[in-house]
């Protein structure tokens, strides 16, 4: 599983009823639900994926998040995953607030466009900066929302929702140490936040 | 049945045999009424396993019967669901062993009103007892428990068939590993029951119905079960698949002839439709069945369903189709809302097809592949 995954699942409570947004092939909720004695189930936008997801028999409703979450009632989840998707997303305002209503825990992860290697690819050479976490080019890449700590922040905070829990990432998606976390924005390639409503 | 040349395709000759369940003295126990003996026709298809733990159930719909795949002696005229039954298919009869069973009601071997009632030695009619999907459902068990299959491996089934998969593992989870239910409903919209509605009344209009007692009469309400037929045989194409198939074409002519006889190919197809079907179907059955249809509402009241669900460990796959109108995606999206609510995972996905609510009888290469990976998972988790 990827580090970054792992970080996350980290985050999650043993035997929570989980929600994984953009599950993609399903590997996250394959851990969660195999070893941490979690239940649930995904959704996911790739034909591709959902039928990797059925093949390892995790349960996945093939659906386009950006369409809100029809599917699902108010609090019938116990926690809701947005793993590296958010930024993927058309309207990451309205996921955010559609999986808030579903539970009232979240956990969202996201690259921090504020890193200082993209700010100094944009600065110095002036191209639209790629990096591990973003490896795509500007025209085909499918990350169409980018934002820093700081953005992610103030919109949670604009929508009313406390952040109870942030974990810094570094590039390989794994714990980011020592001075990252003096400045955050600057430093840590990705994060990960649990959220929770009022 | 099949050699070893043939491990993908079709299942070659099959015949469908008949069984007796349940007795006058043991009936079966009806939400409306009793009724025993019931005779059931079924077809089984590939080997059942040591274990007993391979076991795959089909359930048809309003119209078909226990003849799902292979063929009865002409190759060109294979069972109703052939398309994903067979050796190396979705449903691999190759690892599965399947079981297909004309439904309670029908007039296709197993006892419906067209039987003779032993107690008046005549048709039942109308004085056949009421029956819901849950009654539909305890016959298919009774069979199962004939070949001493506790668990099915899977139950599936399209439209009327995914009601009964739905119903019997949301009844009786513990009997149920999977159920794979598509395009179908847990709950009839007004539009669906209005449809039936008037099937039902060209039929009982007929002259020749004669309150149901029609066999008595020596005669059949014909002119009203071809014409509910024709007319439910539109709600199960697309718009779309009618324009491709049929455009505005003529039949057999190149001018129209300005009159009221079948001018318009899709005239004369909807015709060859009623007709056909009145060699195979019963009027009766017909009026019944779309009944149970109408009345099938499992989640009516969440304080009798909603422990029934949380206790439920089957695994669900819906599934729809983008251009069905019968049953659209509307009814997928409410049942997997329904059960997602009350903690039941589920996986469901709607696929895209122009044939409407027909698509889950035909080759759709998507809907194969998911049914088929799904199926495939559920056989790693469950024989043994």
């Amino acid at each position: 599983m990827r580090p970054d995954l792992g970080v996350v699942a980290g985050m999650v409570e043993q035997g929570s009823r989980v929600l994984d947004l953009g599950c993609g092939d399903g590997a996250l909720l394959e851990e969660l639900i195999m070893r941490r004695g979690c239940s649930g189930q995904g959704v996911e936008v790739s034909t591709e994926a959902f039928d990797r997801c059925v093949s390892r028999g995790i349960p996945v409703v093939s659906a386009n998040i950006d369409e809100g979450l029809p599917d699902f009632a108010d609090d019938s989840f116990d926690v809701v995953v947005l793993s590296q998707t958010l930024q993927t997303t058309h309207r990451p305002a309205l996921v955010l607030q559609e999986m808030m209503r579903v539970a009232a825990t979240g956990i969202v992860s996201f690259p921090n466009f504020g890193h200082i290697g993209l700010r100094l690819e944009l600065l110095m050479r002036g191209r639209m900066p790629a990096s591990r976490l973003l490896p795509s080019s500007w025209f085909d890449t499918p990350n169409i929302h980018l934002c820093t700590i700081r953005d992610f922040e103030a919109l949670a905070g604009g929508l009313g929702l406390h952040i109870v829990d942030r974990v810094l990432l570094d590039a390989s998606g794994r714990h980011a140490g020592g001075w990252t976390s003096r400045r955050p924005n600057l430093l840590a390639a990705a994060a990960a936040y649990t959220l929770r409503r009022d | 049945m099949t050699t070893s040349a043939d491990r993908t395709g079709s299942l070659g000759l099959v015949e469908t045999r008949h069984t007796t369940l349940f007795t006058r003295e043991d009936p079966l126990r009806l939400d409306g009424g009793e009724l025993g003996p019931v005779e059931v026709a079924y077809e089984t298809y590939g080997e059942l396993n040591a274990t007993h733990t391979n076991a795959v159930f089909i359930c048809h719909a309003l119209t078909g019967d226990a003849h799902a795949a292979g063929h009865h002696g002409d190759p060109s005229r294979p069972g109703w669901w052939d398309t994903i039954i067979g050796p190396g298919k979705p449903v691999d009869t190759n690892r599965f062993f399947v079981v297909s069973a004309n439904l309670l009601g029908g007039c296709m071997g197993t006892t419906g009103p067209s039987s003779v009632n032993p107690e008046t030695g005549r048709a039942y009619g109308l004085g056949f007892p009421l029956f819901t999907v849950n009654d539909l459902v305890n016959v298919h068990r009774a069979l199962m428990r004939r070949f001493e299959i506790d668990r099915l491996l899977a139950v599936v089934g399209g439209s009327l068939g995914g009601m009964q998969a739905l119903q019997w593992a949301v009844e009786h989870p513990d009997e149920v590993h999977s159920a794979a239910v598509i395009c179908a409903s847990s709950r009839l919209s007004p539009q669906n029951i209005a449809f039936s509605a008037v099937a039902r009344e060209a039929i009982m209009r007929d002259p020749n119905f004669h309150g149901g007692d029609y066999a008595a009469h020596g005669v059949r309400p014909d002119a009203g079960l071809a014409v509910a037929r024709m007319m439910a045989h539109i709600t199960y194409l697309s718009e779309e698949g009618m324009r491709a198939k049929f455009g505005r074409r003529l039949q057999d002519r190149a001018e129209p002839r300005f009159g009221f006889d079948v001018d318009f190919q899709v005239e004369s197809y909807l015709q060859y439709q009623g007709e056909s079907f009145l060699r195979r179907f019963d009027a009766n059955s017909y009026l019944y069945l779309t009944r149970v249809m109408d009345y099938f509402d499992p989640f009516a009241d969440p304080t009798v369903y909603g422990p029934k669900l949380e206790r439920l460990s089957t695994r669900f796959l819906v599934m729809s189709f983008d251009s069905d109108w019968r049953f659209d995606t509307a009814h997928s999206r409410e049942l997997v809302r329904t059960l997602a609510a009350h903690r039941v995972p589920v996986t469901f996905r709607e696929v895209s097809s122009p044939h409407g609510h027909d698509s889950f009888l035909l080759v759709v290469p998507e809907y194969h592949q998911t049914v088929g990976r799904f199926l495939d998972r559920m056989a790693a988790e469950a024989i043994q």
